[in-house]
C-alpha cells in the first residue's frame, strides 16, 4: 500500500512540474499569439509599447549581446586557455583565479547591476548605454564561459599535445591549430550558454543600459533589451500585458533556439570525443 | 655544430611561447580582477552608510524608511528568507520526486523528454515567469484572498523556478550512487520504496543537500519574480497573503531615484545579499566535496 | 606475408635498402638516468645509435623504454616532474643542454607514438601544419612535400581523393602511417618509434613493419617493440632492458642477430626463451 503511494507521489511530482510548465507556456502562447506578427517584430513600439512592435528593442538586444560577446569571448578564452594549459593542480595563482570565478558565478544578477551602474555608467562615464549594459553582462557571463571552455580544453586528449611537441611545434601553434579547434564545440557551447544568460537577463540591465525604447544610434545610447521591455510593459504600463506576452514568446523562442544549439554542439563534441 | 642551437628564426619562435604564457596569465588575472572591482565598488558606494559603524543601523533601525533616514533591512531580509524557505520547502520534495522519477521511474522514452522539459524550465527567463505569475497566478490568488500580489505568489513562482535546479542536481547525485549498492539492497528483498528511501537517498545525501543549497542561493538572489508578484510593500511577513518586499526587489525598485545615503543603503543591502548567497554557494560546494 | 613486390612504394625495394655495415654512431647515450619526482625509472644507460640502422629496444613494460625515447627528443620537458641526467650526444652536440632549441631538435628527431595520434583536422593539414610551423612558406612546396611523404609511406593512392577529409576517418593502420608521414615530411634524421604496431591489427601491423624496413638506410630508427619476432626481422641492433628493484637498466646491447642467437646475459637468454617458449 505505502509502496503504491510512494510510486504515486513520484509520478505526481513529475506530472505536476510538467503540467505547470505546459500551463505557463500554454498561457503565453494563448495570450501572445494574437499580438504576434511580422510587423510586431520590426515596427517601433507605439503608445508606450501597448501597440506597435519591438523592432528597436530587438536591435538594442542584439547590440547589447554583441558588446557582451566582444568583451567576454577573447578575454574568457584567453583565461580558459591559461587555466587549462598553463596551470597544474597545485598552481597558486590558478587556484586563486578559479576561486574568484566560482565566487563571481554566485553573485546575484541585481548586484551585477549595481556594480555596472557604479563602475561603467558612473565611474567610467558611460552613462545609461548599450555599452555599459553589455559590459556588465560580460562580467556576468565570464565565469560560466570560462568554466565551459576550460573543461572542454582539459578534455582534449594529451596525445595531441605530445604529437604537436614531437613535431617541434610551438605550444602557441599547438593551442591555436590543434587544441582550440578540437575544443571548439565546447567553446561554442559555452558561448551559446552565455548568450542565453545574457538574453534572459533583466535585473542587471535596468540600471546600466536603461529603458529608452527608441532605435539606438550608437553604443553610447541607452537601449532597452527585450527582457527589460517585458518587465516594463507588465509592471509600469497598464494594458501592456498582451504585448508583454507576445514579447515573452519571442524571448522564449530565442532562448530555446540558443539552448538547442548548445545541446547540439555539445552532443557533437561528445560524439567526436568517442570517435577520436 | 650550430644546427641545433638557436638561430635567429628559431629564437623568434621561442618568443611566441615566451610571450603567450604571460599574456594569457594577464587575461586570467583580469578576470579575477573583475571580482575585486565588484567588491571594491560595492564597498565604495556603500561606504557613506557603512562607514563609522553605520552598518549597525542596517540591523538596528526600525524598518526601511529612507526619507526619514531609517535603513533597517530586517523586514525585507525576513521576506527574502521566508520566500526562500517557503520555496525550498515546496521545491525540495517535488524536485527530489522529479529526480527519482528521472532516475528510477521514468520509462526510457519519457526520461529524455522529461529531462528536456526540466532544462526548458531551468532556462526560462525569470522575467517571463514573473510575467506569468503577474498575469495568471496573482489574479487567481486575488479571487481567493485579495489583493493578490503576496508572499504566497512569490513562493509559488519561485518554487517553479528552482524545481529544475533541485531536480537536475538531485538526479546527478542519485546517478552517482553505485549500482551494486542498489542491487545489493534488492537482493536483500527490499521493496523499491525502502530501497530508495533507506539506501539510495541516504547514499546521495551530500549531492542532494548541495542541490538544496544551490537552489536556496538561486532563490535568495532572484529579483524579477519577487519584484513582479510580491506586492512590494515593506513589512514583516505576517501571513501568506500579505504583500511584501524582498531585498533584491527593493534594490531594483529604488535604484532609479536613490541618492546619497539612500543609494549607499541599497549598495549595502546588495553587499549583504551577496554575502548570504556566497555562504550558501560555499556550503553547497563543501557538501559535495565531503561526499 | 605481404607481397612486397606489388606495393606502391617509392623508396625502392627492400633489397636495395642500404645495408648497415659501417657502424657510425649518430647518437651517443652516456650514463643516462631518468626520474619522475623521487622515483628513478631508468639508470645509467649507455649505448650508441648507429646512423642508418634500425635499433630495437626490447624488454618488459615499465622498464623505461618510452622514457629513454622521450629523453632523446626532450619530450620529458613537458613533464614537470621528469628529471634526466647523463648525456646524449647528437653529432657532437649535447642534447640535454638547457640551451638547446628543442623545437629544432624535434624537427631533426621525429617520434611515432604507440597510439596513432593524427590531429583532428584534415589529412592535408596534418602534413602541412608542421611544415608551416618550420617556416616552409610556399604553398606549392608544402603540397609537394606532403605528397612525397604520403607516397613514401604508401598512403598516397589510398587518400589522394580525400585529402580534405578528417584524418580521424582513416583506419588505425592508415592513421599510423599518416603519423609516420607527418614525421617524415620534416625530413628528420632520426625516427623514434614507440611500439608503433602494438595498437594495430595484424595486417596493418605488417604493412607498417614493411614500411619501417623501407626506411632503413635513409633514416636512423630507434624502435621499441614487444614483438621479438618483429625485432629480429627489422633490427640491426638490439638493446634489452630489464627492471631490477623497480629501476630499469640496459642489460645487454649488441648486433640484433647476435643478441637473439647467443645472448651474453642470463636475463636476456631467459627473456628471449621465455617469450619464444
Ligand atoms: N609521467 C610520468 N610520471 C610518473 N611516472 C611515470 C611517468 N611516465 C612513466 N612513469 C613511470 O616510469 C616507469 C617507466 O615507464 P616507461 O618509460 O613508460 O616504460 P616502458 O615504456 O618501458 O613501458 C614506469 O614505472 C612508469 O610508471
Ligand atoms: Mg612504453
Amino acid at each position: 500500500m505505502t509502496e503504491r503511494l510512494f510510486t504515486l507521489a513520484v509520478w505526481m511530482s513529475a506530472a505536476l512540474v510538467a503540467v505547470v510548465l505546459v500551463w505557463v507556456i500554454g498561457d503565453l502562447v494563448r495570450l501572445g499569439i494574437p499580438h504576434l506578427s511580422l510587423d510586431f517584430l520590426f515596427a517601433a513600439p507605439r503608445d508606450a509599447g501597448r501597440n506597435g512592435g519591438i523592432g528597436p528593442i530587438l536591435v538594442s538586444t542584439v547590440l547589447i549581446i554583441g558588446v557582451t560577446l566582444t568583451a567576454a569571448l577573447p578575454l574568457g578564452l584567453m583565461a580558459a586557455v591559461w587555466l587549462a594549459e598553463f596551470t597544474t593542480r597545485g598552481h597558486a595563482l590558478g587556484k586563486a583565479i578559479r576561486l574568484s570565478l566560482d565566487v563571481m558565478a554566485g553573485v546575484p544578477s541585481i548586484v551585477f547591476g549595481l556594480f555596472g551602474n557604479a563602475f561603467f555608467s558612473i565611474y567610467l562615464g558611460m552613462g545609461f548605454s548599450i555599452l555599459s549594459g553589455g559590459l556588465t553582462l560580460a562580467c556576468m557571463i565570464l565565469p560560466v564561459f570560462i568554466r565551459t571552455c576550460e573543461v572542454g580544453l582539459a578534455a582534449v586528449t594529451d596525445t595531441w599535445r605530445q604529437g604537436a611537441a614531437a613535431l617541434g611545434m610551438t605550444r602557441t601553434a599547438a593551442i591555436w591549430h590543434v587544441l582550440l579547434p578540437a575544443a571548439s564545440p565546447a567553446i561554442a557551447a559555452g558561448m551559446v550558454l552565455g548568450i542565453g544568460r545574457a538574453t534572459a537577463e533583466t535585473a542587471a540591465l535596468i540600471f546600466t543600459s536603461g529603458y529608452v525604447d527608441r532605435m539606438p544610434e550608437s553604443l553610447w545610447d541607452s537601449g532597452r533589451s527585450l527582457a527589460v521591455h517585458i518587465y516594463d510593459l507588465s509592471m509600469n504600463i497598464s494594458g501592456g500585458d498582451t504585448a508583454a506576452d507576445a514579447a515573452a514568446l519571442v524571448l522564449i523562442t530565442l532562448i530555446v533556439l540558443f539552448n538547442m544549439l548548445a545541446q547540439w554542439l555539445s552532443d557533437r563534441w561528445l560524439h567526436r570525443r568517442l570517435v577520436a | 655544430m650550430l644546427m641545433i642551437l638557436s638561430k635567429v628564426s628559431s629564437l623568434s619562435r621561442w618568443n611566441i611561447d615566451r610571450t603567450l604564457a604571460p599574456l594569457l596569465r594577464m587575461a586570467g588575472m583580469m578576470c579575477a580582477a573583475v571580482l575585486i572591482l565588484i567588491v571594491l565598488f560595492l564597498l565604495r558606494e556603500a561606504w557613506p552608510l557603512l562607514g563609522n559603524g553605520g552598518w549597525v543601523n542596517l540591523f538596528s533601525d526600525d524598518g526601511w524608511y529612507p526619507l526619514e533616514g531609517l535603513y533597517g533591512l530586517l523586514p525585507m531580509l525576513a521576506v527574502s528568507l521566508a520566500v526562500m524557505l517557503g520555496a525550498i520547502m515546496l521545491a525540495g520534495p517535488v524536485g527530489l520526486g522529479c529526480a527519482l522519477f528521472l532516475q528510477f521511474y521514468a520509462p526510457p522514452g519519457l526520461r529524455k523528454s522529461f529531462r528536456l522539459l526540466l532544462s526548458l524550465l531551468a532556462g526560462m527567463p525569470s522575467v517571463v515567469l514573473g510575467l506569468w505569475g503577474l498575469t495568471v497566478l496573482v489574479p487567481i490568488i486575488a479571487l481567493w484572498q485579495p489583493p493578490g500580489p503576496s508572499l504566497l505568489a512569490a513562493i509559488a513562482v519561485l518554487t517553479l523556478m528552482i524545481v529544475p535546479t533541485m531536480a537536475l542536481a538531485g538526479a546527478a547525485a542519485l546517478s552517482a550512487v553505485p549500482a551494486d549498492l542498489v542491487s545489493g539492497a534488492a537482493a536483500l528483498g527490499m521493496s523499491a520504496k525502502s530501497r530508495l528511501l533507506y539506501v539510495v537517498i541516504p547514499a546521495a545525501r551530500h549531492g542532494i543537500l548541495s542541490g538544496v543549497l544551490m537552489s536556496m542561493a538561486r532563490a535568495l538572489g532572484e529579483t524579477m519574480v519577487l519584484l513582479m508578484v510580491s506586492g512590494n510593500v515593506v513589512q514583516y511577513p505576517h501571513g501568506l497573503f500579505d504583500p511584501v518586499r524582498a531585498l533584491t526587489a527593493n534594490i531594483a525598485l529604488e535604484m532609479a531615484y536613490a541618492t546619497g545615503t539612500h543609494r549607499a543603503g541599497l549598495f549595502a543591502s546588495g553587499l549583504f545579499l551577496t554575502l548570504l548567497v556566497l555562504v550558501l554557494a560555499w556550503l553547497a560546494a563543501r557538501s559535495v566535496r565531503y561526499d | 606475408m605481404t607481397n612486397y613486390s606489388e606495393s606502391p612504394y617509392t623508396l625502392g625495394s627492400i633489397d636495395e635498402a642500404v645495408a648497415c655495415c659501417a657502424p657510425k654512431p649518430q647518437l651517443k647515450v652516456r650514463a643516462l638516468s631518468v626520474s619522475y619526482g623521487d622515483r628513478r625509472v631508468l639508470e645509467t644507460v649507455s649505448m650508441d645509435i648507429y646512423r642508418g640502422c634500425i635499433t630495437a629496444l626490447i624488454g618488459p613494460s615499465g622498464c623505461g623504454k618510452t622514457s629513454l625515447l622521450t629523453s632523446i627528443n626532450r619530450l620529458t620537458d613537458m613533464l614537470p616532474s621528469a628529471r634526466v641526467e647523463g648525456s646524449v650526444c647528437f653529432e657532437g652536440q649535447e642534447i640535454l643542454d638547457t640551451t638547446v632549441d628543442t623545437l629544432r631538435l624535434r624537427r631533426r628527431i621525429g617520434m611515432i607514438f604507440q597510439k596513432p595520434n593524427p590531429f583532428p583536422i584534415s589529412i592535408r593539414r596534418n602534413l602541412e601544419l608542421p611544415l608551416r610551423e618550420h617556416g616552409v612558406r610556399k604553398r606549392s612546396e608544402r603540397a609537394s612535400r606532403a605528397e612525397q611523404a604520403l607516397r613514401d609511406v604508401g598512403l598516397w593512392e589510398e587518400v589522394k581523393e580525400r585529402l580534405d577529409s578528417s584524418a580521424l576517418s582513416l583506419s588505425g593502420g592508415q592513421q599510423q602511417r599518416l603519423c609516420i608521414a607527418r614525421a617524415l615530411v620534416l625530413e628528420p634524421e632520426i625516427l623514434l618509434m614507440d611500439e608503433p604496431c602494438s595498437a594495430l591489427d595484424p595486417i596493418s601491423s605488417a604493412v607498417v613493419e614493411e614500411l619501417i624496413l623501407r626506411l632503413r638506410g635513409r633514416y636512423t630508427i630507434v624502435i621499441v617493440t614487444h614483438n621479438l619476432a618483429q625485432a629480429k626481422r627489422v633490427a640491426n641492433y638490439a638493446g634489452f632492458f630489464w627492471m631490477t628493484e623497480r629501476v630499469g637498466k640496459l642489460i645487454e646491447f649488441g648486433q640484433c642477430q647476435r643478441l637473439f642467437d647467443t645472448p651474453a646475459h642470463a636475463l636476456t637468454q631467459a627473456y628471449v626463451d621465455g617469450v619464444r617458449g
